[in-house]
């Protein structure tokens, strides 16, 4: 007994030495011990811890990956490239590589399933809205940083699909007027996907997007303790208080949510190890049947298809043809009219003002003063874009405009509610034609451009009805959130 | 049956007769026959010495070591004895011996290494092994190629049939028809053995069972004791998800 004593007296003490140069204790109760989070988390929930575990297993396997791994697109003495050479020494030689090599690779495909979960918990529950509208700008910048990531080390296997799919990505930075050519030279290093790119893409991947990464996590965590968590009910539960000013439906984090987490997390290790153990390559959407050819610059795939996580919005790029852009222009200078009229904000407004401006100027361009369409490289995006330079760029700027409407959402939704638990029909139906558009874009963009579901309904026309349905959930926003008919909210949480 | 089952009987075939050829077509590609694939050590070591044999005087397999073989029941004694003719430690990889200058110039392109070909070969149409069982069964005389030799699953392949001793030479038809579009498509009729090898036909299928199960074998050597360690990591992470949601349970026990 005096010997446990005096271990939790020298501990106590060395707790003390330590809280006078560094403020431990105080960070422990700000994040954790009273740290106050809503008592009626459900599913949704776990996936904000769950993404930080991926996020940890990432780092840990890619650094033991980078020890034996070589970014080197020389062959070597039988003919096989070095990188590629490598990832296959480290799934045999190495002792546990193999798991190593699987645990990252499935580990990439489960970081976009737990954060899309993840940002859908939010528009479930308007977790974007105020007072947390920088939670969810850092939450959108770490998504960009993910894909950026993901995109980069899908170039180090040095596979067939690595290299085209590199390729067709760079490349679409060509479409950039002025600047587009020189750019996509710039970002790979030399005219083609070569060594040089592998090198700097390496670099990325290994150091500068993680540690991007890490900041932004670091802000999120940071920006969610400062507010203080939404919940299923989007009611805040700062606004009853006791006595001690401790919220009234709040709980300490630790140890009622870490001990809930753990459960969680024990729950998610179960499906990882089904993945890595049973089903590595995840039925070729994981780890890509064609990315086991070494890559091969004068073999070009008869079908390139990005990874799973990319093909929604690579569909809405493919779906951008000169055909469907007219329809398109019209229904998004509808959905910027509506925006405008419905929106409160005055920088919403002119930025619809500027993308009506900036269509105007397109649809002039191609059709009025006949912009001579420059040939495009059949390998640019592995499907016929369309007729012109003009439509690639389009298909471009849908591209990354599709990802950052999400930025948007803070300013777009206007309902006097946040959770769906109060919302009316309207945006529930909304919300739900946008996640069957999304599930639809991503099954479309895995497929070769002719692809008709059950060999009759082609995928092209349900592309663009989908890319429509997409941009009208944000397009809209301002509108339906406006008029739908809501519930009123409680005044505190309801128990599960 | 009354007239709307009849009815809706009638729709269902009508669908299932329309569909079954259409999505064969949508997949794309030839159809493909089922390998069948044997993991015990006795097939792969047969599959071993036929891919030593057969194909690694042009194909390289340089991810894998000699001495892996030893997981499949094989000492290193009697690797050195009967399969090493290209190496002189059993650490070395199944490199080539030939040079891929020039396999170039009499093949027109390098074999490729094998090390992972069956995992590449994966697809919608079915696995890599029953891509490369079809593949070995598919090859016939054609004097039109280089090599003498075409293949139905690889039309002019650089290939010449390493196989054709065992399996004899095929003579294949191709029929030509219309397919309802005006397009003109070739569909293979009938492969026939014209001059037999020294095996029979359910001989040579066996055999390349056996070569096809031990290059899949190789695409990821140990695939089968990554299984079985996987029941234990998922026993041993059952017991941990009970135990954390009893701790869960017991440490909410007083939040309503
Ligand atoms: C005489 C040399 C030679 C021998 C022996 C040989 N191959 Fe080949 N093989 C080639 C060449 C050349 C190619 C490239 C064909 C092409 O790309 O057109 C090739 C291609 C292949 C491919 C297709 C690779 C791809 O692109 O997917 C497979 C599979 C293959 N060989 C398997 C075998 C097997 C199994 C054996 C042993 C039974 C074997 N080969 C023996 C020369 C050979
Ligand atoms: C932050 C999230 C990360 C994501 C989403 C991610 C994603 C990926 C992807 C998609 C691949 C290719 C998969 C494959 O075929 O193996 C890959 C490979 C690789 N990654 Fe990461 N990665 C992340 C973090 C890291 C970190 C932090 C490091 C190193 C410190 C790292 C090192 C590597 C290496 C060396 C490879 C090449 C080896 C291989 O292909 O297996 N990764 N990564």
């Amino acid at each position: 007994m005096t010997c446990c004593k005096i271990v939790t007296d020298k501990a106590q003490q060395l707790l003390g030495w330590v809280d006078e140069r560094f403020p431990l204790t105080t960070l422990y109760r700000e994040h954790l011990a009273e740290y106050y989070a809503p008592k009626n988390f459900n599913f949704w929930y776990f996936f904000g811890s769950l993404a930080l575990l991926v996020l940890v297993i990432q780092i840990v396997t890619g650094i033991f990956l980078v020890m034996h791994y070589k970014p080197d697109a020389s062959l070597n003495a039988a003919g096989v490239p070095v990188a590629f050479a490598s990832v296959e020494y480290i799934m045999r030689d190495v002792a546990g590589g193999k798991f190593i090599r699987y645990m990252h690779s499935t580990g990439a495909s489960m970081f976009f399933i737990v954060v899309y979960l993840h940002m859908f918990r939010g528009l479930l529950y308007g977790s974007y809205r105020k007072p947390r509208e920088l939670i969810w700008l850092f939450g959108m910048a770490i998504f960009l940083c993910l894909m950026a990531e993901a995109f980069f080390g899908y170039l180090l296997p040095w596979g067939q699909m690595s290299f085209w799919g590199a390729q067709v990505i760079v490349n679409l930075f060509e479409a950039i007027p002025v600047i587009g050519p020189d750019l996509s030279i710039f970002i790979r290093g030399d005219f083609v996907v070569s060594d040089a790119t592998l090198n700097r893409f390496f670099a990325f991947h290994v150091i500068a997007i993680p540690l991007v990464l890490l900041g932004l996590v670091a802000a999120h965590l940071i920006a969610l303790h400062e507010v203080g968590s939404n919940n299923p009910d989007g009611v805040e539960i700062k606004k009853y208080k006791d006595a001690n000013g401790i919220p009234l439906d709040g709980i300490p984090f630790h140890p009622y949510y870490t001990v809930k987490d753990i459960f969680g997390v024990s729950i998610f290790l179960i499906v990882f190890a089904i993945i890595v153990f049973f089903a590595p390559e995840g039925g070729g959407y994981f780890l890509e049947f064609n990315n086991f050819f070494p890559a091969d610059s004068l073999k070009t795939p008869a079908h390139i298809a990005p990874v799973w996580y990319f093909t929604p919005f690579y569909s809405m790029l493919r779906a951008t043809t000169s055909d469907f852009l007219p329809v398109l222009w019209a229904f998004v200078a509808l959905i910027a009219g509506l925006t405008f009229r419905g929106t409160g904000c005055v920088w919403i407004k002119r930025a619809c003002l500027l993308l009506v401006a900036g269509l105007y100027w397109g649809f002039f361009g191609l059709t009025v003063f006949g912009f001579t369409p420059p040939p495009i490289d059949p390998v640019v995006l592995g499907v016929h874009l369309g007729r012109g330079l003009d439509a690639k760029f389009w298909g471009v700027a849908m591209m990354g405009g599709s990802v950052m409407l999400f930025g948007l959402l803070p300013w777009l939704d206007q309902s006097p509610v946040k959770s769906i638990r109060y919302k009316g029909p309207l945006f529930k139906t909304i919300l739900t034609l946008f996640v069957i558009s999304f599930v639809l874009l991503g099954f479309l963009g895995t497929k070769a451009p002719g692809y008709a579901f059950f060999g009759l309904i082609p995928g092209g026309p349900v592309a663009a009805i989908c890319t429509i349905l997409y941009l009208a959930f944000f397009g809209l926003m301002p509108w339906y959130s406006r008029i739908d008919k809501t519930k009123p909210e409680p005044e505190r949480v309801t128990s599960k | 049956m009354s007239l709307l089952n009849k009815l809706l009987a009638a729709a269902a075939l009508a669908v299932t007769m329309a569909g079954v050829p259409m999505v064969a077509q949508a997949a794309g590609g030839p159809a493909l026959d089922k390998a069948p694939v044997r993991f015990d050590d006795a097939s792969l070591q047969q599959g071993a010495k036929l891919f030593v044999n057969y194909c690694l005087s042009c194909h390289g397999a340089s991810s894998v070591r000699y001495n892996t073989l030893t997981q499949i029941g094989l000492s290193e004694q009697q690797i050195k004895d009967n399969l090493m003719f290209a190496a002189d430690k059993p650490g070395e990889q199944m490199m080539v011996a030939l040079r891929r200058d020039d396999a170039r110039k009499w093949f027109g392109v390098a074999p490729p290494d094998l090390s992972v070909i069956a995992r590449a070969r994966a697809s919608e149409q079915g696995s890599g092994a029953d891509w490369l069982y079809t593949y070995l069964r598919q090859f016939y005389r054609d004097d039109s190629r280089p090599t003498g030799w075409n293949n139905v699953l690889f039309p002019g392949v650089g290939m010449p049939h390493a196989l054709w001793g065992l399996q004899g030479e095929q003579e294949a038809h191709f029929v030509t028809k219309d397919d309802g579009h005006g397009n003109k498509v070739t569909h293979l009729e009938s492969l026939e053995i014209v001059k037999p090898g020294t095996l029979t036909k359910e001989e040579y299928d066996e055999q390349v069972a056996n070569l096809v199960s031990f290059i899949t074998w190789m695409g990821e050597p140990g695939q089968e004791t990554r299984r079985s360690m996987g029941w234990l990591v998922l026993a041993v992470l059952s017991v941990f998800a009970v135990v954390s949601w009893l701790l869960k349970r017991a440490y909410w026990k007083d939040v309503h």
